[in-house]
């Protein structure tokens, strides 16, 4: 009979074990999220039909909407590792946060790249400042400031405690800012673009797309488990 | 409490006032800053009326954030910081009364100065009481966001650029809704909505962040 | 099989939405791998 006491929370929350159990779940990942992108692919491009009005130009919605959804995910998670490692004081939260974030930036950048390149052919710019992309560029710049501050700061444990204060301080932000961006989006007309799809989207689409958010929810994973065997090597905490 | 507030309060203004010059340039930039769009984007009145708003409430942010890297760094210089945090004052009110002082000396000038610069941008009289409300109950959320940037970066090589990065973009709904309000009072609306959301995140603000740059103050310092 | 790749006339976007973020992830792999093996040097 196990309780809630008798459950060891803090097993893996030593870097030296969890360095193992990183590794192959990495690797079990990263295999899952080829074996994922590859049905999603696919799903978009063989199995979903071609859209009525926007023909071809919208399949970049397969990876458009997947990588928007991880951008805002990760910071979640990564403020999620930040808040624990603060509350109770353990390294590896702050490691794990800390290997987040450029994955996370990335994924940002890909949803305001493909995001521009979708709104060129459908729309006639190349940025529109709807309220999601507009959203998703000060996301991005919430990224590279966790980054930038954590690059600033020599010592490892100031630096991922502070970047802690700062992702936790931008998870609560988050929300407003978007809620701010979209009523100031409706406020000034001209800007009734929108790059969601209608809610009536066919069920192939649907597919495709929680295919690849898997695939790059698994992908996350394995880059951001590798990259926390990074750190914890780095920092001399690995062990034999 | 009041009591150790108000001191710190004063103690912060007094030394503000002996250096008069640095709370001045900031004060300038901000003049600055509002007479160079028109420079840029040309003198048409009807554009500088729309942008008017816009371009205030910028120089507003980027005005606030020049002072926030001095808010801990003299303290912090001198061993006064240290002193506050091992003190027997909750920290919470220390940082917030620090941040309240930045406020007295960077932020509530520029709702002096705001009817001016809407002057030369051809603000119609009607909407100064809305630009200085707005920048009344803006610039106070201003100086404790970015309190909390100047605890994080305390010390740090790039302090005052990476302060204003981290700082900026925690800015962009104040900045919404600030410049919003005046927009639409101009558009004949009533401004009531975004004036009521900046006045809750003020509240919000006040709240919560004296935890954040205690916080944040502790793990600079240690 | 040139119809795919022509993607109804949107291929620009379309590869250079997909090309971009296959060799971005690519790159992201290729950087946590390359930090290994400094690592372990």
């Amino acid at each position: 009979m196990t309780d809630a006491m008798s459950i060891k929370w803090f097993w893996f929350a030593s870097p030296q074990t969890f360095y193992p159990l990183a590794g192959w779940v990495a690797r079990a990942s990263g295999i899952l999220a080829a074996l994922l992108a590859a049905a999603g692919l696919y799903v978009g491009f063989f199995v979903a039909p071609t859209d009525a009005t926007q023909g071809e130009a919208y399949r970049i919605i397969f990876i458009h909407v997947p990588a928007a959804w991880m951008s805002m995910f990760l910071y979640v998670v990564m403020a999620f590792w930040a808040a624990i490692g603060l509350a109770f004081n353990t390294r590896l939260s702050g490691m794990m946060a800390r290997a987040l974030a450029p994955t996370g930036a990335l994924f940002t950048f890909l949803a305001l790249w493909t995001g521009s390149l979708w709104g060129r052919p459908t729309w006639g710019a190349w940025w529109v400042w709807d309220a999601r992309l507009t959203s998703e560029l000060i996301l991005l710049f919430l990224y590279l400031g966790f980054m930038a501050l954590q690059a600033a700061i020599d010592d490892p444990r100031r630096g991922d405690r502070a970047g802690a204060v700062l992702a936790i301080v931008g998870v609560v932000n988050i929300p407003i800012i978007y809620y701010s961006v979209q009523w100031w989006n409706t406020l000034h007309q001209g800007a009734s673009v929108s790059l969601t799809r209608s809610p009536t989207m066919a069920a192939q689409m649907v597919a495709g797309m929680l295919l690849m958010a898997l695939a790059f929810w698994m992908y996350s994973i394995a880059v951001s488990l590798a990259r926390v065997r990074r750190i914890i090597e780095e920092r001399g905490e690995a062990g034999t | 409490m009041f009591s150790i507030a108000r001191c710190l309060v004063m103690r912060d203004l007094l030394l503000a006032w002996r250096r008069k010059g640095d709370v001045g340039t900031a004060l300038l930039f901000f003049v600055i800053v509002a007479s160079l769009f028109p420079l840029g984007v040309g003198a048409e009145p009807n554009l500088l009326r729309a942008i008017a708003p816009g371009v205030i409430w910028v120089a507003a942010l980027l005005s606030s954030m020049l002072s926030l890297s001095r808010l801990f760094a003299a303290d912090h210089a001198d061993g006064t910081l240290e002193q506050m945090l091992l003190g027997a004052a909750p920290l919470g009110v220390v940082v917030a009364a620090k941040a309240a002082a930045h406020w007295l000396v960077a932020g509530l000038p520029l709702v002096a100065i705001a009817p001016l610069i809407a002057l030369q941008y051809d603000v119609s009289p009607a909407l100064y009481p809305v630009l200085a409300l707005s920048l009344l109950l803006g610039t106070p959320v201003l100086s404790l966001v970015g309190a909390v940037g100047a605890a994080l970066t305390l010390g740090l090589r790039g302090g005052g650029v990476l302060l204003a990065l981290l700082v900026l973009p925690l800015d962009v709904p104040i900045l919404v809704m600030g410049a919003g309000s005046v927009e639409v009072a101009a558009a004949g609306l009533s401004p009531a909505g975004q004036l009521l959301l900046l006045g809750a995140a003020l509240v919000v603000a006040a709240t919560f962040t004296p935890w954040a740059i205690a916080a944040a103050l502790r793990i600079s310092i240690e | 099989m040139s119809q795919f790749f022509a993607m109804g006339g949107y291929a620009v976007y379309v590869w250079g939405a997909y090309g971009v973020t296959a060799a971005c992830l690519a790159l992201e792999v290729f950087f946590v791998l390359k930090r290994k093996r400094e690592t372990k040097a």
